[in-house]
């Protein structure tokens, strides 16, 4: 409630600052206000508090993941104050982005499919305005575009599964239609398989898992490079914990195997995700592509719905978040003077040209591709013993060949940040890139020296 | 509790080196190699000379998953300790001839790898294990992707690609193992061995293969060795070192500690296989080294043939068998470090390692010449050299599984002595040419270093019981529970 509260509060003032012309208290007021939703998330553990006649639900892994959103949300701000302080129109980016992160703490924390629905539509109207903030240029207006129809699309089809559930269970609330898959498992009728595939079409779009992931590319390069930062990070932790919250508890007990039919999107996911990214030339659409394979890995922990799942995709998503902000944030500086749309030859002998970009870079690739001691590692550690749990051995198998595939492009950059050479001149960093990329390399061995704490906050 | 200083001391080294090393860099990666070497003198001599595990350190990590920070040191554990303390700050002291760029990473990374490869020899959890294994593959990447010579980006990538499929595959069947121990599952090692043993036969293959892979890409087996020679080539030469004197025994050490008493069962049924393909690469690549022109490319190769003795004796399910593994392990790091480093000597001399264009080095450098003929005789395993222990013991265990396969193993000793002398014969004896007449006898720190290893050499072939008896309790448990 009082995270719900703060956000929308802020967002409001943000949008009223413009009228009074307080733009330069913004920054101060909005990291005050997500440090502050840091603050109750944690405040609140342990309380398990249920709004608007059980509508909402405040468990435990509601208000971490919620905690952990409003988190990278504050580092991706540190990264993008130089940015949305240049630009004329400052204020409506603060409202966007907090807004977002409104209907983020919606769909981690819904209780009622109606919630899940507004959570999405918040989440996805702000999105939508951001991926097009770019206004002279053509391919964030094709990003607006395309997203804003394929979402609806998207949407459509969730809604659809969501009234058919209601036909079957008359409820909206995924704890009583949990009941009655129990109570009626093995009688199930057809219109509720057709429901839970419509739903799954629909969730499937927002986490961008494959065969729905066709817009994502072109969504990602198109955007503007922070926002689509933030699309690959807090918009996909909140897609894909939404879907595990719903499948979860709804229908987790249901016979029919949509655990197979969500074990082969993981695959695709995976490896179209994987295979796509190794032909890229650029490194935004790499980078795109490679969010899209992060998502099959968290689909595979989803699927495995063993007692670690859920501890296991709150690591999996934070590594994954704070390793992309740092990857992107670094994409941003490089391509900052030059064009939106880089090579990975704009790597070329980075080292020499600020070795805390190198390093960072380093680190984020390490992480993304899974290699220990970084956090990367453990996250995908973490998912494969859950899947390995639930005794899903050959699906274990394909991810570890997927994650193999990724290995050679994330190595590519690395390759070419330590070993191509460059005339380039030297990168001078401000003040608040080298606390942000401070802070994400801290966070990343932070999380791999004591793994076990983030699980276990979850649990 | 001296494990984990032994741990701790490259660590903070490398970290310390790295980040505020400057020009004096050298000297105080020297510094700090050699007193881990003196701590494990220390552990060698307060080292109770049974089966039991000692200097245990035991700290729950993530008690959640049963991974704990577990390690302990055992005879042959000790033997490793000792071959990587050792060797590393001669691999070290071997690079006082050459200025690298960037000295603090380099000699930062060097102890950064000595310290995962304690951990390695040392880790007694699966999951910690897997760690260190990891960890011991960054350091050395970078150091041939930053110092390698040409075409480095292709080749290091090849070798990191293939390490790391197999080490992901050995994630997976430890991971399985984890999921098979009793109750809130644990990565103990015990825990896994009766885990292992427990499974029935299709399992223990699975396993098998899973582990093998991971172990004999790192070893290298034939015919997973495709990323080897170029890789000696490629690397800066205490690159090579790291990577065949000590990095290439984590391949044998994790087939002795981690598959054999793990899934004993699975081992045995491919055993034959294992044998075959490893006696494949010994003549196979005994018959390769024979036409290299290059002297660098040689070694690389014979390395292979050397370890396909090693990994058929290991299979053999002997105790003579892995007794001449271990031994072997130790004398195929002295040599290959020695070769190395002679190769490199003569590349700084004349600036090329191809045996044509050397020739009569013997008439300039007498000295030289002899040390070099020392090492020679020591891998052609003559008695009385410390290879010959090791060849001896595993050629026996072969011969224990059969009489055959030992027939064809024992043309190593043939084949080696072929390439070997050809080698030596085309560098060191015959006219001497304009590259050679200026060869310089060993300097400074060459000299010390020519000489320590020749004492090694010797004395390890002299009295193979002090190293031997180390091992023997250690060896004997690790049978009993394979038999």
């Amino acid at each position: 409630m009082k995270s719900l509260l703060l956000l929308s509060g802020l967002g409001l003032s943000a949008m009223l600052a413009e009228l009074f012309n307080l733009k330069k208290f913004l920054f101060p007021l909005v990291c005050l206000g997500l440090l502050a939703t840091i603050g109750v998330s944690i405040y609140d553990y342990n309380t398990d508090i249920h709004l608007f006649n059980n509508m909402l639900r405040l468990d435990n892994s509601a208000l971490m993941f919620t905690g952990s959103m409003a988190f990278i949300t504050l580092l991706w701000l540190i990264g993008a104050q130089d940015y949305i302080e240049k630009e004329t129109s400052i204020s409506d980016k603060y409202a966007l982005i907090l807004f977002t992160l409104v209907g983020a703490f919606v769909m981690v924390s819904y209780n009622n499919l109606t919630m899940l629905f507004i959570g999405l539509e918040i989440l996805s109207m702000s999105l939508y305005v951001l991926a097009g903030s770019k206004k002279n240029d053509l391919l964030s207006n094709e990003a607006a575009i395309k997203y804003f129809l394929m979402g609806s699309f998207a949407t459509g089809f969730l809604l659809f599964g969501i009234a058919l559930i209601y036909g079957v269970t008359g409820s909206f609330h995924i704890d009583v239609i949990g009941e009655y898959c129990r109570a009626n498992a093995n009688n199930m009728p057809n219109m509720f398989l057709a429901a839970i595939l419509l739903i799954l079409v629909g969730m499937a779009f927002k986490a961008s898992a494959a065969p729905f992931h066709f817009w994502a590319p072109d969504v990602y390069t198109g955007a503007p490079t922070l926002v689509t930062t933030y699309m690959v990070t807090v918009v996909k932790t909140a897609a894909v914990v939404s879907f595990m919250r719903l499948f979860y508890t709804s229908f987790g007990s249901v016979p029919y195997s949509w655990q197979v039919i969500v074990s082969i999107i993981a695959v695709l996911t995976m490896f179209i995700g994987n295979v796509t990214a190794v032909y890229q030339p650029k490194v935004k659409r790499l980078l795109a592509y490679s969010s899209v394979a992060h998502a099959g890995y968290l689909l595979v922990g989803l699927v495995a719905l063993s007692n670690l799942s859920n501890g296991a995709i709150f690591y999996y998503t934070l590594a994954y978040s704070v390793a992309s902000i740092l990857a992107f944030h670094i994409l941003f500086v490089l391509a900052d003077s030059k064009n939106n749309d880089i090579d990975i030859n704009a790597f070329n002998g980075l080292v020499k040209r600020n070795p805390l970009m190198a390093f960072g870079m380093t680190v984020a690739m390490f992480s993304l591709a899974g290699i220990p001691p970084i956090a990367g590692f453990f996250g995908k550690y973490y998912i494969f013993s859950a899947a390995i749990e639930a005794g899903r051995y050959k699906l274990v198998l394909l991810a570890v060949i997927a994650s193999l595939i990724s290995i050679y492009f994330y190595f590519k950059i690395v390759i070419a940040v330590y070993f191509k050479t460059t005339n380039e001149k030297t990168i001078k960093l401000s003040n608040s890139y080298k606390l942000l990329y401070a802070i994400c390399i801290a966070i990343l061995f932070a999380m791999a020296i004591a793994p076990q704490f983030f699980i276990t906050i979850q649990q | 509790m001296l494990t984990a200083i032994l741990i701790a001391l490259p660590l903070i080294g490398g970290l310390w080196v790295v980040t505020n090393g400057g020009q004096q860099s050298k000297k105080l990666a020297l510094g700090f190699s050699l007193s881990a070497l003196i701590l494990s003198l220390v552990m060698f001599f307060q080292f109770q000379n049974n089966a039991e595990s000692q200097f245990v350190i035991n700290v729950p990590w993530v008690p959640g998953l049963g991974i704990s920070f577990h390690l302990a040191v055992d005879g042959i554990s000790l033997l490793m300790i000792l071959l990587t303390t050792v060797l590393t700050p001669l691999i070290i002291y071997s690079s006082f001839g050459h200025k690298y760029n960037k000295p603090h990473s380099f000699y930062g990374l060097i102890l950064l790898m000595e310290m995962a490869l304690i951990g390695v020899f040392t880790a007694m959890d699966g999951f910690l294990f897997y760690i260190f294994w990891e960890l011991a593959l960054i350091p050395i990447y970078f150091i041939c992707l930053l110092w390698g010579g040409e075409n480095r980006a292709r080749i290091t990538f090849k070798f990191f690609l293939y390490t790391i499929v197999g080490s992901l595959f050995m994630l997976v069947a430890l991971i399985y193992l984890y999921t098979q121990t009793p109750g809130t599952h644990t990565f103990d090692l015990q825990a896994l061995y009766q885990a292992g043993q427990a499974l029935d036969i299709n399992a223990q293959r699975a396993v098998f293969w899973g582990l093998f892979l991971a172990f004999a890409i790192k070893m290298p087996v034939f015919p997973l060795h495709t990323w080897q020679p170029d890789t000696y080539v490629v690397a800066p030469t205490q690159g090579t070192m790291l990577l065949s004197a000590i990095m290439l025994k984590m391949g044998i050490y994790g087939v002795i500690r981690w598959l054999l008493p793990t899934v004993p069962d699975g081992a045995a049924a491919y055993a034959n296989i294992v044998i075959i393909l490893s006696i494949i690469g010994v003549v196979y690549a005994s018959l390769i080294a024979w036409v290299q022109k290059d002297l660098k490319r040689l070694i690389a190769y014979s390395s292979i043939a050397h370890i396909g003795v090693i990994s058929a004796g290991l299979f053999s399910f002997s105790e003579q068998g892995l007794q001449g593994a271990v031994y072997q392990m130790l004398s195929h790091g002295v040599n290959v470090f020695m070769l190395f480093f002679i190769v490199d000597m003569i590349e700084q001399r004349t600036k090329t390692r191809i045996l044509d264009n050397l020739g009569g080095v013997r008439a300039v450098a007498p000295k030289f010449a002899t040390f070099f003929l020392l090492v020679v005789m020591a891998s052609v395993a003559l008695p009385l050299t410390n290879a010959f222990v090791g060849e001896f013991l595993l050629l026996n265990g072969i011969y224990q599984y059969n009489p055959y396969y030992s027939f064809i193993a024992t043309t190593t000793i043939i084949l080696s002595s072929v390439y070997m002398l050809n080698a030596y014969q085309k560098s060191m004896l015959g006219q001497i040419n304009e590259t050679t007449e200026k060869f310089e006898e060993p300097q400074a720190h060459e000299k010390h270093i020519l000489w320590i290893c020749a004492a090694l050499i010797i004395f390890m072939g002299i009295y193979p019981k002090a190293l031997l008896d180390v091992a023997a309790p250690a060896i004997q448990q690790i049978m009993s529970m394979i038999k």
